[in-house]
């Protein structure tokens, strides 16, 4: 029933719950309350918050081996967040699985229920909202990276310089949603792109799967959709073996993931090797600088 | 209460080897300063490139995001520990060798936690944002627990190390006053508090050092609990531990007393105090040095070997970086160099001397910050997920950082001891006397030392 709803509507009916204040009144506030106090949350047509999650199928994921490209995930969140250089918000690993083989694991932050590195910010800088995201005020953060000790996923990434970032973010208001333009000494991370799902849109990084393989959905619905279908959210994670990355250490995470190496695809898990992501706006601002991991 | 009879000869020796620094300057004081203010000023320098760049100027990055500051952060609270033992743990149980090495201690205390502290703001992302820890602090972060366990411990220290002061600055006032330059003739009279001895003032002032005493310990214990705290909370492989604290407080009492014994050497030497420190006091802290690597070796040796017999997860790649891979040297320098070759040391009579204490001490020093710094760093390289190990190589901003701070902390104890006693005067002539001849038997001397151990206090 649900795959009749199709992928127009069913984003139209995603972002319904906020449409009437748009993205317009997603600003951070930067007041003594948490900086998540001011945010609009989206909601369903009922009234109810969405609670959003990701679901990723490995089933699908080839590392953009097909298409003889760096990741496009990647590429998109970079391009669409101005992610300066080298932040991979949304990261591939080539993790080793049986038999000699490997799989492609796309990293986003898990958006953790339980998490660890909201527990320790001496500042509460890094917080979760109540549609289930865990975001950052950088104008809050102190850069002391405890959070990044305490993240067992590796996905928060450190302003150690001013990386090189296209012009147009210096005229861009910051926001905590979309974190643009970046702060030196402060923390970056994926922040699930609610922006962009209230106004009806897909993440960057699942739009710009050419595998499809990116599901975002909301389980208070319990519906999520690829861009090409939609899926009920709760059967489709029984029916595949959904599971979370490191389910046992008690982080609670959103982002589930199908279990997979890129059969769906074609890929053949003895292949190894993906290719490198590319800035495309290094050496942009005059004495930016770029560092390594 | 009641003072020892001690020689008067031996008093007056005392009050004037006591006071000497304070009464006058030689010209190598001031080379010294110097050459201390000269290293600061290139750390300043250092820090300021970090300041205009950003943290990029150190060898931190993402996977290792924390190195040679927090290591030399967690060392120096460390070394802090050395007042509290000796002017606290042992003075509650009425020891009195190590009255004459306790303000030292003192000074180590407060100025190690000043240093200390300067190493998580140097750390920092975001300096000019140090005020959001007040107005937006979060209970729940273990940094919280850091700044308020650190800044009651540094409070509670310094009116530790004031309190003794006051007889002495009140002598001070009495010997000095009337040939010292006016500044200090104002600070001695001034913190003297109107101290004349008297029997009530007497009876106060240890009542108040016997509730520091008291009150000071748990308050140590916490702060390195803390400092730990900030590792062991995380869901890191390395840092996974029970132990945690307690190990860090072991460490922290260990560095200490490591730490006393080379200060004391020097100012031993350069203030003429060998008839007050002898190597009684050297061969009783050695001892206790002694004692404590077979503490540090049992906690070594039950932290690796319930993770290293099971392997479980991450775990045996951490232990293989330290046992033979990246970290060995430094890891088994530390085992060998920290913690054997000290023991061995102080076992052995025929080494037992003050220069050999004095090299163990040494070794302790270094190898404890190299255990910081491989806690820290080797903990933080175990990889998350499938990604290479990272590497980290402190850059000249954080060597030089790290050079400028130990500049400091030499620094501020040169201040220190010109404007304090080094030695707690009135505390070594009213409860310690004369240190006993070589082979004489500790109590002959002082037949009364061991009533006063049953009356009063200090």
């Amino acid at each position: 029933m649900a795959k009749q709803l199709g992928r127009r509507s069913l984003l139209r009916f995603l972002g319904a719950g906020v449409a009437a204040t748009g993205a317009a009144g997603v600003l951070a506030g930067k007041g003594a309350a948490p900086a998540a106090a001011a945010t609009p949350h989206a909601t369903t047509r009922g009234g109810r918050l969405r609670r959003w999650a990701m679901v990723i199928d490995l089933r699908r994921c080839d590392g953009c081996q097909s298409v003889g490209k760096p990741p496009q995930c990647t590429r998109a969140c970079i391009e669409g967040h101005y992610a300066p250089e080298p932040m991979e918000w949304i990261q591939i690993y080539e993790q080793p699985i049986s038999g000699g083989a490997t799989q492609f694991v796309p990293m986003p932050c898990q958006h953790c229920q339980n998490a660890p590195c909201v527990n320790v910010c001496p500042v509460g800088a890094t917080f979760h909202t109540p549609e289930g995201t865990v975001l950052i005020d950088q104008q809050r953060c102190i850069g002391c990276r405890i959070c990044m000790e305490a993240c067992p996923y590796d996905r928060r990434f450190f302003n150690w310089g001013s990386a090189p970032i296209p012009p147009e973010t210096l005229f861009m208001q910051y926001d905590v949603e979309h974190q643009s333009p970046a702060i030196k000494g402060t923390v970056m991370k994926c922040d699930l792109c609610p922006d962009m799902a209230r106004t009806g849109k897909l993440p960057y990084c699942s739009e710009a799967c050419p595998n499809k393989a990116i599901y975002y959905g909301d389980l208070e619905e319990d519906l999520a959709t690829n861009g090409a279908e939609v899926v009920t959210l709760s059967r489709f994670l029984a029916t595949q073996a959904g599971y979370r990355q490191k389910e046992d250490l008690g982080t609670e995470p959103r982002v589930y993931y199908i279990p997979g190496h890129g059969e769906a695809v074609g890929r053949d898990p003895y292949r190894k090797g993906r290719l490198k992501t590319v800035w495309p706006w290094q050496q942009l601002r005059q004495g930016a600088k770029t560092w390594t991991r | 209460m009641d003072a020892l009879n001690v020689p008067p000869a031996w008093r007056e020796r005392l009050e004037q080897r006591g006071l000497a620094p304070l009464a006058g300057t030689g010209r190598g004081y001031f080379l010294w300063v110097a050459f201390l203010l000269a290293v600061i000023g290139w750390a300043v320098y250092a820090y300021s490139r970090q300041l205009d760049e950003g943290l990029i100027v150190t060898g931190l990055r993402d996977r290792i995001s924390w190195g040679v500051y927090i290591a030399s952060f967690v060392f120096f609270i460390g070394i802090s520990h050395a007042g509290t033992l000796l002017s606290a743990i042992l003075r509650v149980t009425k020891a009195r060798w190590q009255l004459s090495v306790t303000r030292m201690a003192e000074f180590i205390t407060v100025v190690a936690l000043m240093v200390g502290a300067l190493f998580p703001l140097i750390d920092m992302g975001r300096p000019d944002r140090l005020l959001n820890m007040v107005t937006y602090g979060r209970w729940q972060s273990p940094l919280l627990w850091d700044i308020f366990a650190i800044s009651t411990y540094l409070t509670g220290s310094t009116i530790y190390l004031y309190l003794p002061l006051v007889p002495d600055f009140a002598l001070a006032r009495d010997r000095l006053g009337p040939t010292a330059a006016r500044w200090r003739r104002t600070l001695f009279t001034v913190a003297a508090l109107g101290w004349t001895g008297t029997p009530d003032q007497r009876k106060a002032l240890e009542r108040a050092i016997s509730v520091m005493m008291v009150v000071i310990i748990p308050v140590a214990i916490s702060v390195h609990t803390v400092v730990s705290w900030i590792f062991a909370m995380t869901l890191r492989v390395a840092f996974d531990s029970t132990i945690f604290g307690a190990y860090f407080v072991a460490g922290a009492i260990f560095s200490g007393i490591a730490a006393i014994i080379l200060l004391m050497a020097v100012l031993r030497k350069l203030c003429h105090l060998e008839e007050f420190i002898t190597k009684t006091q050297f061969v009783n802290l050695g001892y206790l040095m002694g004692a404590f690597t077979l503490i540090m070796g049992y906690a070594n040796l039950s932290e690796y070997i319930t993770h290293g017999y099971k392997m479980e997860g991450a775990f045996p790649f951490h232990f293989e970086q330290l046992m033979t891979g990246a970290f060995a040297a430094p890891f088994w320098f530390y085992i060998v160099g920290g913690l054997v070759i000290p023991g061995l040391i102080i076992l052995n009579p025929r080494t037992r001397t003050i220069s050999g204490i004095v090299t163990a001490a040494v070794l302790v020093l270094i190898t404890m910050w190299l255990e910081r710094y491989l806690i820290v760093v080797a903990g933080l390289r175990v990889p998350l997920l499938a990604y290479e190990p990272s590497s980290y190589t402190p850059s000249w901003v954080e060597l030089s950082i790290l050079a400028g701070a130990f500049a400091l902390f030499a620094l501020l104890i040169t201040l220190f001891a010109k404007l304090f006693p080094v030695i707690s005067i009135w505390e070594v002539a009213d409860h310690r006397g004369p240190e006993p001849e070589p082979g004489a038997p500790a109590e002959a001397e002082h037949p009364r030392r061991g009533a006063l151990a049953e009356g009063s206090v200090a």
